[in-house]
């Protein structure tokens, strides 16, 4: 560890009243003194990296480990590739992200529908614990999306005999 | 193998066939799941709310298992054992994990710098599969894996990875003076933790703010302390001034996080515009409720953009912030022995418990708070044999 003392000594009363107990983050952090080594530590052995990892620009490469099973593809990789060359302090990071995360819901639609299997969106959503336990939430909500549905079917059939009309 | 399957906001669903996780790096270890529970945290990404979340995740950072394979590099494990996993990835080697920060391990996440790595957490906290699976591949096993003492119950143990410890971790940045007041807010799993472990620290007075009733009897009960419920009192910092003589309260905890409910502006700009990263209407309520000089100690999930806070009275509060992801592997001994003496008795608040295969039933189960849910766990084939 490099003397402190000898290195500010032109500075006039350097350190006098640096208090080790003034210490806000005890005892949640253990301080070792390693953070002025900054990152020069001895890393763990790398994971071989064998598909495609997206890393915040605001490091210079990939952790130690990490996951891979999901890498980056389709229209919602390229937003994610995008996202990543802001930094994280950046709204255009994370709202491409939200973007593409919305963006992957629809091409999890596709990739269903191509491997042959429709998606019991119903089943997913959990209606069969939702009517078990609150069966009259279910009914208002299947009430409300029936009223929703046949007040816009209602206004497509006016509009529609309107153009009708217009036309005669 | 069967693992949850992560489809959309709201949409999960049972996949048999996603492939076995396999040892990656030479630190691995392979862990088939005996318990894992869905934490209050999941239910942000579940609802769509944390970036960077993909179509085919699988959730999950709570869980125990036995140990099945090691990488070569793995010294303090070998098939057989049973462990308990924190939801942290932590190295063990970096500044941070060195001076026992392991929930900000610079090891562990190549995503984003302001969050270490999570098991099933999203891509933001890494990108790894979760323990809501068969099987589930744990990095650095020498670091965070414990080994479940024989006397301890399976379902105690998988709860001190994360929410126990989460809960003790709330309490201790609160830096409870014997006689404090702390105020807790949110009777979720973790304010119901954060709860019962005030009481360690000294507390005189503690007090839960939330809005659904079963859980504040849960923890009238569960925690023996004061629990009101906002909607009732109709302003939450009026009526804890009032209850701490003007003063305001020693300590205020917030231990929900970016979808609470209570303030309609919030809601509004948080939860549904997403305009900031969620609602923050308790962490509002901590800084307004507490006294000058007081402390607040964050334990509620945020988003990583920004969110709509009073700042300015924490400056001119003279207001303590404390807030971290909880650092399981520092806690764990402490914790193992409060357990073993029955100071703290986590499965209690275990109320569900679905086979794995009914993961859809048990999201809108927890998330829609039906059946007087407070902490569901799922229970893997294999495990229920």
């Amino acid at each position: 560890m490099e003397n402190l003392e000898e290195k500010y000594a032109h500075i006039k009363g350097w350190g006098i009243d640096a208090d080790p107990d003034n210490e806000p983050t005890y005892p949640i952090k253990k301080w070792t003194g390693d953070d002025h080594k900054r990152l020069n530590y001895v890393r763990p052995p790398l994971q071989e990296q064998t598909v495609e990892v997206l890393h915040s620009n605001e490091r210079p490469g990939l952790s130690a480990v990490y996951g891979t099973s999901l890498p980056p593809s389709g229209v919602s990789g390229s937003i994610r590739r995008f996202a990543f060359k802001y930094s994280e302090g950046k709204w255009a990071h994370w709202l491409s992200l939200i973007f593409a995360d919305r963006v992957n819901v629809m091409e999890g639609y596709v990739d269903d529908l191509k491997a042959g299997h429709v998606p019991n969106v119903f089943s997913e959503q959990g209606w069969k614990a939702m009517w078990k336990h609150n069966p009259k939430l279910v009914a208002r909500k299947v009430a409300g999306g029936i009223l929703v549905t046949s007040l816009v079917v209602a206004m497509l059939y006016r509009k529609s005999k309107k153009t009708e009309n217009f036309k005669e | 193998m069967l693992a949850m399957n992560y489809r959309g906001p709201y949409r999960v669903r049972p996949d048999y066939n996603k492939p076995e996780p396999e040892i990656l790096h030479p630190q691995d270890a392979i862990v088939q799941v005996t318990r894992s529970c869905i934490c209050g945290s999941d239910l942000h990404i579940y609802h769509g709310l944390v970036p960077d979340t993909r179509v085919g995740s699988t959730f999950g950072h709570e869980f125990t298992g036995i140990v099945v394979d090691v990488g070569p590099g793995v010294e303090k494990l070998k098939p057989g054992d049973q462990v308990l996993v924190p939801f942290n990835i932590a190295c063990g080697s970096c500044p941070f994990c060195k001076q026992e920060l392991y929930g900000n391990c610079h090891e562990s996440n190549p995503e984003a710098t302001a969050v270490g790595g999570i098991f099933g957490y999203s891509h933001t906290a890494g990108g790894y599969d979760g323990g809501q699976a068969e099987y589930v591949r744990v990095p650095y096993a020498d670091i965070g894996p414990t080994i479940i003492p024989p006397d301890m119950d399976i379902e105690d143990a998988v709860l001190l990875t994360d929410v126990v410890p989460t809960g003790y971790q709330a309490a201790e940045m609160g830096g409870i003076k014997k006689g404090d007041t702390v105020v807790i807010f949110g009777a979720g799993p973790v304010g119901i933790m954060a709860a019962k472990c005030s009481w360690l620290f000294g507390a005189g007075r503690v007090i839960v703010i939330d809005h659904v009733e079963y859980r504040l009897e849960f923890v009238r009960n569960y925690a023996q302390c004061e629990a009101y419920n906002f909607r009732s009192i109709n302003d939450p910092v009026l009526f804890l001034k009032k209850a701490t003589d003007n003063f305001g309260a020693d300590v205020c905890i917030d231990a929900v996080g970016c979808e609470a409910a209570g303030s309609a502006l919030q809601t509004i700009t948080g939860r549904r515009l997403m305009m900031q990263a969620g609602s923050a209407t308790a962490l509002h309520w901590a800084i307004n409720s507490v006294k000058k000089g007081g402390i607040v100690s964050i334990v509620g999930v945020y988003g990583p953009t920004g969110n709509v806070i009073p700042i300015g009275n924490v400056v001119n509060k003279g207001i303590t912030i404390r807030a971290n992801q909880a650092s399981v592997k520092r806690l764990l001994p402490r914790l193992i022995e409060h357990v073993r003496a029955g100071r703290l008795n986590p499965k209690e608040i275990i109320t569900h418990r679905f086979p794995l295969e009914e993961i859809s039933d048990a999201y809108r189960t927890f998330s829609a708070k039906l059946d007087n849910c407070i902490k569901p766990i799922l229970i893997p084939p294999a495990a229920r044999a």
